[in-house]
């Protein structure tokens, strides 16, 4: 097999499936900046669109295309490593193979009629065919049983995959993580007139998602990435991965009461929800310290730059955006004025940014390894390796600058609107004008531009680096038998 | 390497790992049961949907200092007394509506969802709809034709017309009057009422 050239014919049957799902992943995540910056700009230019692709349209299109390739990521991540760490073939190659196909589609055809449809009477056929109408999982009904159904055979992969290899600790957590995480999906597969009860399944699918199965699935992804790109030993790794499980999923399940505040539930939910949600952070800590660490341990001599710079960055990211951003809101006493506010949308950026763009980016930099036959990719690249190191900077910068333009709108809408005008129609709207918010509007826009600018710099990175390179990667194995 | 301590094991860190899930989880699946209890249409906190029959207001509760619906006396809404069934029947249309017009990726309701728009959580007791008598009829012609009713306070940022027939306009109505009434814990803080002559 030659080097620095594309051959995907040097890669395990899993691996070609992955890529398959990188790339929609990539296309999907372009797709979310573009929208998500046209939403930007109707903030500033309410006209913009007006009647043709509202608000909604756009900003429906922009969070379902980031779960989407997010989740495209993980699946991708997941048959990348199983043959590595199974250390046998993918069970059901074909039948993966198709699912990728019908999902594809499916998210095709989604993503069509929410932009072309986009809304229908108040009836249960609208329900199934066209929008769902809950925010993150509007999916139409019908897409939720193909979803249920690609996941299923995903996951029969996984599992009858690691029965016909071998176990590690590893796939242990990732098995047992991935039923939770499809099961979950099921709580929000129903209809109810009650909003209350509505909210309480449909947080189920949104918090113990995001602040517990997908945690503990990027944990495993980490966790693998950290032998691979560093070598690190794997007992170490695995202990580590043992006590993230116990503190997140120990503070993350219960800690789903700080969505439970203000929706009718009762109020021993301020109790519980605030003390296990304001825990969530230690888990994040450890996960620092642990790559850190690591990192540090082996001197930064890693295998692939790129790849651990953006684990390093998850790391980080991870903390701030879910464990302090997350933080400074959780409790009810400050909760009751930024519920709802700009202060969310900060919040959700930095960790959705923080938490899981940056590994599945760093696991796309580990595909391109491969794909170009397991060239060199540490020190002194072509030109520095400033492609990537760009990409990174601006990506990041952009994320953060708009994380803090939205805090200050949501500090000001917090004050104006919650504590002072009690959130009325004109109340909200006296928020919306104050000079501070238009000028943080702004601001968002700017480093919305970055953002964009920095994934446009990442995809011609993704495609070129390592191309015509003659040099194989480093070993960071020295010693040990080639894994399988 | 046998001089691993035994706290840094990793058959024990799996064991912690099993038993906190596990507990965290039947615990969350105890409470699960009583929250739904505690929140079913008909229950303390949650009014059953024949309310919109009656008179909600949101007023200051000195012993729980904070504000909390009150229902008050007959105020049949569009002046039609509705039996239980036919409430659900109605809210239900409402809800349906608000799901398939997409109104959380704008609004937020019981403050989730989006932030384009004001929280509709007491939208049936917003002051701006000026009068007990003026609102139903305004509240209509507003959700039917939001182009032509735009407000907007100065920044140009209008509601889209939805197609919303004017059955849709009134379930959409009864589950905004219907969802004022439900007991949210104070949220949303300091809220200012439109003026309601108090029926008990
Ligand atoms: C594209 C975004 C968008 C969508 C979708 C949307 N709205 Fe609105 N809505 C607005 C905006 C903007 C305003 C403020 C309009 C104004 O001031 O003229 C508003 C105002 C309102 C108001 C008055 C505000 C108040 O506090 O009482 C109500 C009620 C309302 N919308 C209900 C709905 C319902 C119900 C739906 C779904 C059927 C919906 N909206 C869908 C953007 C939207
Ligand atoms: C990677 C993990 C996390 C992600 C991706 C994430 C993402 C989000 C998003 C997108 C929202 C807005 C939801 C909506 O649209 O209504 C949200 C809300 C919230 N998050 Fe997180 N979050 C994470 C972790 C955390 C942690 C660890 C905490 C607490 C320590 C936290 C506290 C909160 C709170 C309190 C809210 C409610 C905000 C409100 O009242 O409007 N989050 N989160
Ligand atoms: C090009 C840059 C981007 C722009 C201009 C942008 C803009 C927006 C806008 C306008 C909204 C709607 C907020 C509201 O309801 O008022 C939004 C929501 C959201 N965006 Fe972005 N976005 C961008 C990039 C991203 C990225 C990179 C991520 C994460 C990976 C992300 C995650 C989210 C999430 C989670 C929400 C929902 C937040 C909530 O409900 O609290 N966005 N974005
Ligand atoms: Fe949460």
């Amino acid at each position: 097999m030659s080097i620095g050239e594309n051959n995907l014919q040097g890669l395990n049957g899993g691996q070609r499936l992955a890529v398959k799902y990188f790339v929609v992943a990539l296309a999907l995540f372009g797709a979310q900046l573009l929208f998500g910056l046209l939403a930007g700009l109707q903030y500033l230019k309410p006209d913009l669109l007006y009647g043709v692709l509202d608000f909604s349209v756009n900003r429906m299109v922009h969070i379902n295309a980031m779960v989407v390739w997010m989740l495209y990521g993980f699946i991708g991540s997941v048959y990348w490593l199983l043959e590595d760490e199974s250390g046998t073939n993918v069970v059901g190659l074909k039948l993966g193979n198709l699912a990728f196909w019908v999902l594809t589609a499916a998210v095709g055809v989604v993503v069509l009629v929410y932009l072309f449809v986009q809304i229908g009477p108040g009836t249960d056929t609208t329900l199934w065919l066209i929008n769902e109408g809950r925010e993150y999982i509007e999916a139409p009904r019908w897409a939720d049983i193909g979803i249920v159904a690609c996941v299923l055979i995903f996951f029969f992969n996984v599992a009858a995959t690691f029965m016909k290899g071998r176990w590690s600790g590893i796939a242990g957590v990732l098995v047992l993580d991935l039923v939770a995480l499809a099961g979950l999906y099921l709580a929000g597969m129903f209809y109810t007139t009650n909003v209350s009860v509505d909210q309480y399944w449909w947080w189920w699918v949104i918090h113990l998602w995001v602040e517990a199965t997908w945690e503990v699935l990027v944990g495993c992804i980490m966790a693998w990435g950290l032998i691979q790109t560093l070598g690190a030993k794997r007992r170490i790794v695995q202990t580590w991965l043992y006590i993230e499980v116990a503190l997140m999923f120990g503070s993350g399940i219960l800690g789903l009461g700080h969505h439970y505040f203000w929706i009718g539930t009762p109020e021993y939910w301020l109790t519980i929800g605030g003390f296990f949600s304001a825990l969530e952070p230690v888990p994040l800590v450890a996960m620092v310290v642990h790559a850190v660490y690591d990192a540090g341990s082996h001197g930064f001599r890693s295998s692939n730059h790129p790849a651990l710079a953006w684990l390093i960055a998850h790391a980080f990211g991870n903390f701030f955006g879910a464990g302090v951003w997350g933080f400074m809101h959780t409790l009810p006493q400050i909760n009751l004025y930024t519920h709802g506010t700009q202060w969310s949308a900060s919040h959700g950026h930095l960790a959705f940014f923080g938490a899981y763009a940056t590994i599945n980016i760093a696991v796309f930099y580990i595909a391109v390894q491969g794909a170009r036959g397991g060239v060199w990719m540490s020190a002194h690249l072509p030109g520095n390796g400033w492609k990537w190191k760009w990409a990174l900077a601006l990506l990041n910068v952009g994320v953060v600058g708009m994380t803090v333009a939205l805090l200050i709108a949501g500090y000001e809408q917090s004050f104006v609107e919650r504590a002072i005008e009690g959130s009325t129609w004109a109340g909200y709207f006296a928020g919306q004008n104050h000079p501070w918010f238009l000028q943080a509007m702004h601001w968002r826009m700017i480093f919305g531009w970055v953002t964009l600018l920095g994934f446009a710099l990442l995809v011609w990175d993704l495609f070129t680096i390592g191309a015509g390179e003659t040099r194989e990667a480093r070993d960071v194995h020295p010693g040990e038998a080639a894994t399988a | 390497m046998s001089e691993i301590p035994w706290w840094a094991g990793e058959g024990l860190w799996r064991k912690v790992a099993v038993w906190v899930t596990a507990g965290s989880f039947v615990v969350l699946i105890f409470l699960t049961f009583d929250s739904i209890e505690a929140i079913s249409a008909g229950s303390q906190r949650v009014p059953a949907y024949s309310v919109i029959n009656q008179q909600v207001r949101y007023e200051f509760d000195a012993a729980r200092n904070i504000q909390k619906p009150v229902i008050g006396g007959g105020a049949p809404l569009f002046g039609q007394t509705l039996d239980e069934a036919e409430a659900e029947a109605l809210v239900t249309l409402g809800k349906k509506t608000v799901q398939a017009k997409n109104c959380m990726n704008c609004h937020t309701l019981l403050g989730n969802g989006a932030y384009y728009a004001p929280d509709l959580t007491k939208a049936w007791l917003d002051p701006a709809w000026g009068s007990e008598t003026a609102r139903e009829t305004l509240m209509l012609g507003f959700l039917m034709d939001p182009t032509a009713n735009a407000r907007t306070y100065g920044t140009g940022r209008r509601m889209p017309k939805l197609d919303i027939t004017e059955q849709e306009a009134r379930g959409v109505i009864a589950f905004l009057k219907w969802m004022s009434s439900i007991d949210t814990n104070g949220f949303p803080y300091n809220f200012k009422s439109l003026a309601q002559e108090s029926r008990s």
